[in-house]
């Protein structure tokens, strides 16, 4: 069976653009020609379609599936249950918790019961609406609280996690105390491209999936034990991503679209709608957070308590770690030193939550911003410099006990956010202010407001994780080629790479091929961690192929290697004897190198939660304007102002590009962003009533780099995709609450609470 | 259950050219049409509801979205997509798609079909759009990548050139 | 029965709805058309039920009933103007749907036709329920007869996001200078668009009526009438808004149309 795609997704050589420049990104010609073949965009003769039976409840048994009625309708060629399993009915991203298709207990609202494959996609739904599925329907577990004492859901207990950060005697208080309670709703990474893949049968018995997502290895490997395969059986291929946010580390259509095309011998294609694509992957942990900050009256911290419970849903997915992150940076860039920090994550019946971009620091910073706030109001210190009083800088501990080795500017990104200006009046036009299109609001109804947050989180994974990638490049007459799995789902890694390769080889020309799971793992795009790991790899590999041109050089003249240095292409031995051009200077022969890249050693967190963890840090400081309704509770975000610790820009257009996009994604929680979950049902699966920022809610952003670089990263440089969405919130939060008086201890916050009707 | 009937067959002209269509569903939207019998996956389908704007293509010269429009319905009108702005595989990109590779505007890039197309469309009807006409005009593209500032940043870019090529 | 097809394409799309045939309206030239009629001496602005959003938007219909226009261009993106009609905002009868407060307002009437030849009803007749018309089998909207009055007009929309929402609550204010009469058109704020007349009533009286304008009396009336308004009201709690906020976002909206009317 051939494979009929759109063009690849290999990227062309672009002109130009080393480390440092706003390089083209490779695919951007392909993408804005409409060439760049998206996993949904692939087509193979014979294909089949897939889809997926899902339970509307959110906790039930089943005591029975009659797939008859299914496999009667004229097109259908296989539905498949649990029943038809022949490996382990379990995956799951690290802890293999969660069944293939439900055997016989449903723990959450859209999990799976069974797949089709039939030569039509509407024949494929009509399929799945004509099985019939008994259902015992039985009370849904939907309180995280209740939850923690409540009998278990599934055998593996309720608690994904409970974590205790105890540091000094948290049982000191200074003279100023401030208390509060905070909650995160659900929100949703809704990327633009829905879930999809094509499953092809493989003579050899195995499978060939094409498919979007941020690790292909992983994946791999939990489709490979469900398949009951050996990993070499079953070769995953990046299909073009349409943006992932976390949402794309678990497993959705890949082990369903595997089993129906070696059920049927077909390839198979599933797409998930958008209305599945909500049900069917996870979302970010909604939060209940309550916190206790002590100080002294110049603004001091002396304390900090707070008590963390994260609704991880019916699955584990990352909530062992994203509560270990709420909890390691629940104080936020602040000295802190006494605390105690009770973090729980845990199981409900509630939509499975995991990754999203932010991952736990997002929850706590907007009760932390809050907090600070209110801490500054209560000492009658400025709150801007309750926050510089009181940063994290290089060679402080964390409430962990770990001591920042690296770089972590906090007061500079604070001093620099602040120090970029203002935005000008709002034009007089109703479109620019609340409300928008609406034409609800007049000059004279609004109230326009500054907030002003500062976050920070860890880059990388952590407490003991060995975290690696490798990359290979190859170099042949002056032309580089790049073969790494790191999965791009838009941030521009493959920019970056070839941008590594054109600054250490001096060449122009850079191909980045296709990732797929013929190269060895380069772990999962998340936790900002690509730039340091794959692109630790990319430039490993580089050089190794720079050093290997040389010494061929140097053999070739006689030379000893240390004597001939390769700058911006030229290869030049400090006698004169040579000066020539990489691209010519060893015509016709092949350097390669193979490299992996692991970070420094991490070590788990002990009993009172402290440990060397986490390998790097990352801060930012957000300003935000906000024009206010207060009457009607709508709200316009104006403008934010961003300082970002980056270690080193590798790319300012793009850099720029990830603290824009970061910041929308931090003004929709604020402001918008909720999937409402109804005793475990999502009642708005849809782009109609989720709501995610349109060109007319968008800020304009002015953003200040701070370059202060990271030891062990490559060129210094820091992953910048989360730290946007982690201040962004409490900022804008924090100017509605100044135009209307109101605590809004809630995001997203609703024109009831703003207008002060709750 | 009724059986689904698969044998409408009509003729579409899209991009200038007539294309035929056979054996297919009378429900199927023009997007799935474009997308999985005509080899034209340049428009996306992101939410299948009107919502995202992925799947924008000029029916009869007007924008609108693919996924809401009945394949079936539109045989007497001019179809043209994404792939129809350049006559030519080997052409030179439009001045729009030169400004969004150039201005960063393009990340996953799956919002970047539909967003051109309401662009193009835009431009074509307002040669110097301000700031709050271009926002409202593409209100009905939503991207999740760049926050649209790179992308104002291409369109503002678009203007500029568009202007600068008519003198 | 398909026109624009941006209600009925999300169903089909779904699998809600599968059509076995379809007629589609599109190329019925006569249903795109807008006319000018004069009946008993006024005018009436006769607009087919095929014409879309983006046509109510421009200066044949603005021109002569602002409050369409400025309703039109709330509507969703320019994807959906351009594809969606007013027939079809009748036909789906949302209680959210954006021309429906104002064609109460304006006591706009829905010509029908059908196997029994066509008739013509009031709007207020004519949407009976949530999504449910006074249309029986067979018959289609021919087009809507909107009187043309003079002064001011305003539409009044409220969502959570600055673009492409569903109204959480609307407020239509049509101002009749010659008989020295306004309406209201509430939206999204109970089953069918609802009016309030007692509250019209009792403002008409209290307003300064010039040949060529209306004026408040005395300001505090702007915020009397809102309450009044907002008492007119019947919203329920739904996963987009809650009543009480949108009885409270009625009586904003209504007071503030009042004021750039009277202004």
């Amino acid at each position: 069976m051939t494979v009929v795609s759109r063009p690849s997704t290999r990227t062309e050589p672009t002109a130009g653009g080393r480390v440092g420049d706003s390089a083209i990104r490779p695919d951007g010609v392909p993408k804005v020609r409409g060439e760049f073949a998206f996993a949904g965009d692939l087509w193979s003769e014979g294909m089949l379609w897939g889809a997926t039976l899902r339970s509307p409840h959110a906790s039930a048994i089943v005591r029975s599936i009659d797939i008859g009625p299914a496999l009667a309708i004229p097109g259908v060629h296989a539905v498949l249950t649990a029943a038809d399993l022949v490996g382990r009915n379990r995956y799951g991203l690290e802890h293999r918790d969660q069944p293939v298709f439900v055997e016989d207990v449903v723990r959450y609202s859209g999990e799976p019961i069974a797949a089709i494959a039939a030569d039509h996609p509407d024949t494929a739904r009509r399929a799945r609406d004509a099985i019939v599925v008994d259902y015992e329907v039985t009370p849904p577990l939907t309180d995280p609280d209740v939850a923690i004492d409540a009998p278990a859901i599934h055998p593996d207990g309720n608690l994904f996690r409970q974590l205790v950060v105890k540091r000094g005697d948290p049982t000191t208080r200074g003279p100023v105390v401030v208390e509060g309670t905070y909650e995160i709703g659900m929100q949703d990474q809704a990327f633009m491209g829905p879930e999809a893949g094509l499953a092809i049968p493989a003579d050899d018995g195995g499978v060939d999936l094409i498919v979007s997502t941020q690790w292909l290895h992983n994946d791999r490997d939990q489709v490979a034990e469900v398949l009951g395969l050996p990993p070499d059986k079953v070769r995953l291929t990046l299909g073009g991503v349409g943006g992932a946010f976390g949402a794309r580390e678990d497993v959705s259509l890949h082990i369903h679209s595997c089993l129906l095309a070696l059920h049927t011998g077909r390839p198979v294609k599933m797409v998930y709608s958008r209305r599945e694509s909500f049900l069917g992957h996870v979302h970010r942990h909604p939060a209940r957070i309550w916190m206790r900050h002590s100080a002294e009256p110049d603004g001091t911290i002396v304390s900090f308590e707070t008590r963390i419970v994260l609704d991880g849903g019916a699955y584990r997915s990352s909530s062992f770690h994203v509560t270990a992150n709420a909890a390691c940076f629940a104080a936020g860039p602040y000295r802190v030193p006494n605390a105690l920090v009770e973090a729980y994550g845990v199981r409900t019946n509630n939509p499975p939550c995991g990754a999203m971009r932010g991952f736990g620091a997002v929850q706590v910073a907007f009760a932390h911003e809050a907090q600070m706030d209110r801490l500054a109001d209560a000492c009658g210190v400025d709150r801007v410099e309750l926050r510089l009083h009181n940063a994290l800088a290089s060679g402080d501990e964390l409430l962990t006990g770990q001591r920042i080795e690296g770089s972590l500017p906090v007061a500079e990104v604070i001093r620099a956010c602040m120090a970029l200006p203002e935005p000008p009046p709002a034009v007089d036009d109703v479109l620019a202010r609340p409300g928008g299109a609406g034409n609800t609001t007049d000059a004279s109804s609004v109230r326009r407001e500054v907030g002003f947050a500062v976050g920070f989180k860890n880059l990388m994974y952590a407490e003991g994780y060995d975290d690696d990638s490798v990359a290979r490049c190859r170099l042949e007459d002056g032309v580089a080629t790049i073969t790494c799995a790191a999965a791009e789902v838009g941030q521009g890694f493959v920019t970056v790479a070839q941008q590594f390769a054109r600054t250490i080889l001096g060449v122009d020309d850079v191909f980045v091929d296709p990732a797929d799971t013929s190269i060895g793992s380069a772990g999962s795009t998340s936790a900002s961690r690509q730039t340091m790991v794959s692109g630790g790899a990319v430039e490993a590999a580089c050089r190794a192929v720079a050093a290997r041109v040389l010494e061929y050089v140097a053999e070739t003249h006689g030379m000893d290697p240390e004597a001939l240095t390769l700058t911006d292409g030229r290869i030049q031995s400090s006698d004169g004897r040579v000066d020539a051009v990489i691209a010519s200077v060893a015509p016709g022969i092949v350097f390669e190198a193979e490299e992996e890249f692991h970070h420094r050693v991490t070590h788990p967190l002990d009993a009172d939660g402290q440990g060397d963890a986490h390998v790097s840090f990352a801060c930012a400081a957000h300003r935000a304007v906000v024009d206010v309704d207060p009457e009607l509770g709508l709200v316009r975000v104006v403008h934010i102002a961003t300082a970002q610790d980056v270690g080193r820009v590798l790319n300012p257009l793009q850099c720029l590009g990830q603290i824009e996009g970061g910041i929308a994604q931090g003004v929709g929680l604020a402001t918008m962003e909720e999937l409402l979950v109804d005793e475990g049902r999502i009642l708005n699966p849809s782009f109609t009533d989720y709501l995610i920022p349109t060109a007319l809610d968008a800020p304009t952003v002015a953003a200040a780099y701070i370059e202060e670089p990271e030891p062990g990263a490559p060129f210094g440089a820091k992953g910048v995709g989360e730290p946007p969405t982690i201040s962004s919130t409490p900022a804008v939060v924090a100017a509605i609450r100044a135009a209307t008086g109101r605590p809004l201890t809630r995001v997203p916050v609703r024109p009831d609470d703003v207008a002060g009707l709750t | 259950m009724s059986e689904q009937v698969v044998n409408e067959q009509y003729v579409l002209r899209v991009n200038g050219e007539a294309r035929e269509v056979h054996d297919a569903w009378v429900g199927e939207s023009l997007l799935y049409v474009l997308r999985e019998r005509l080899g034209l996956p340049g428009a996306k389908g992101g939410c299948e509801q009107g919502e995202c704007g992925t799947c924008s293509v000029l029916v009869d010269g007007a924008l609108v979205c693919a996924c809401l429009v009945l394949a079936a319905a539109v045989t007497d009108t001019e179809i043209v997509t994404l792939e129809g702005l350049q006559p030519d595989e080997r052409g030179a990109l439009s001045i729009v798609q030169q400004a969004f590779v150039e201005e960063g505007a393009v990340q996953c890039g799956f919002c970047t079909p539909g967003l051109v197309m309401a662009v193009e469309d835009l431009l074509a009807r307002d040669a110097a759009p301000d700031d709050l006409t271009v926002r409202e005009a593409v209100s009905g593209n939503l991207c999740r990548c760049t926050g649209y500032g790179r992308v104002l940043a291409a369109i503002e870019r678009a203007v500029g050139a568009t202007n600068e090529a008519a003198r | 029965m398909l026109a624009g097809g941006t209600d009925v394409m999300v169903g089909v799309n779904e699998g809600h709805r599968r059509p076995t045939e379809v007629v589609t309206l599109t190329g019925v030239e006569e249903l795109r058309r807008t006319r000018v009629e004069r009946v008993d001496g006024h005018e009436v602005l006769v607009i087919g039920a095929g014409v879309t959003y983006t046509a109510l938007a421009a200066p044949e219909v603005a021109g002569r009933v602002p409050a369409l226009a400025i309703a039109a261009r709330t509507v969703g993106s320019p994807q959906i103007r351009n594809a969606g009609t007013i027939g079809g905002n009748l036909g789906t009868a949302s209680p959210a749907g954006d021309t429906l407060p104002v064609l109460h307002a304006l006591d706009a009437r829905v010509e029908v036709v059908g196997p029994a030849g066509s008739r013509v009803l009031p709007v207020r007749e004519f949407v009976t329920g949530p999504k449910r018309t006074a249309l029986a089998p067979g018959e289609l909207i021919a087009a809507v007869h909107v009187p043309v009055l003079r002064g001011p007009q305003d539409y009044l929309k409220v969502g959570v996001r600055n673009a492409m929402v569903i109204a959480v609550a609307s407020v239509a204010l049509v101002v009749d200078l010659d008989r020295r009469e306004l309406a209201v058109g509430l939206g999204a704020v109970g089953p069918v668009p609802l009016g309030a007349p007692d509250a019209c009533r009792w403002l008409a009286h209290r307003l300064h009526w010039d040949d060529d304008t209306v004026r408040l009396t005395d300001p505090g009336d702007a915020a009397r009438f809102g309450t009044l308004v907002a008492e007119a009201s019947r919203p329920i709690d739904d996963h987009r808004g809650r009543a009480e906020y949108r009885r409270h976002a009625v009586g904003v909206l209504a007071a503030r149309a009042l004021r750039r009317a009277t202004s």
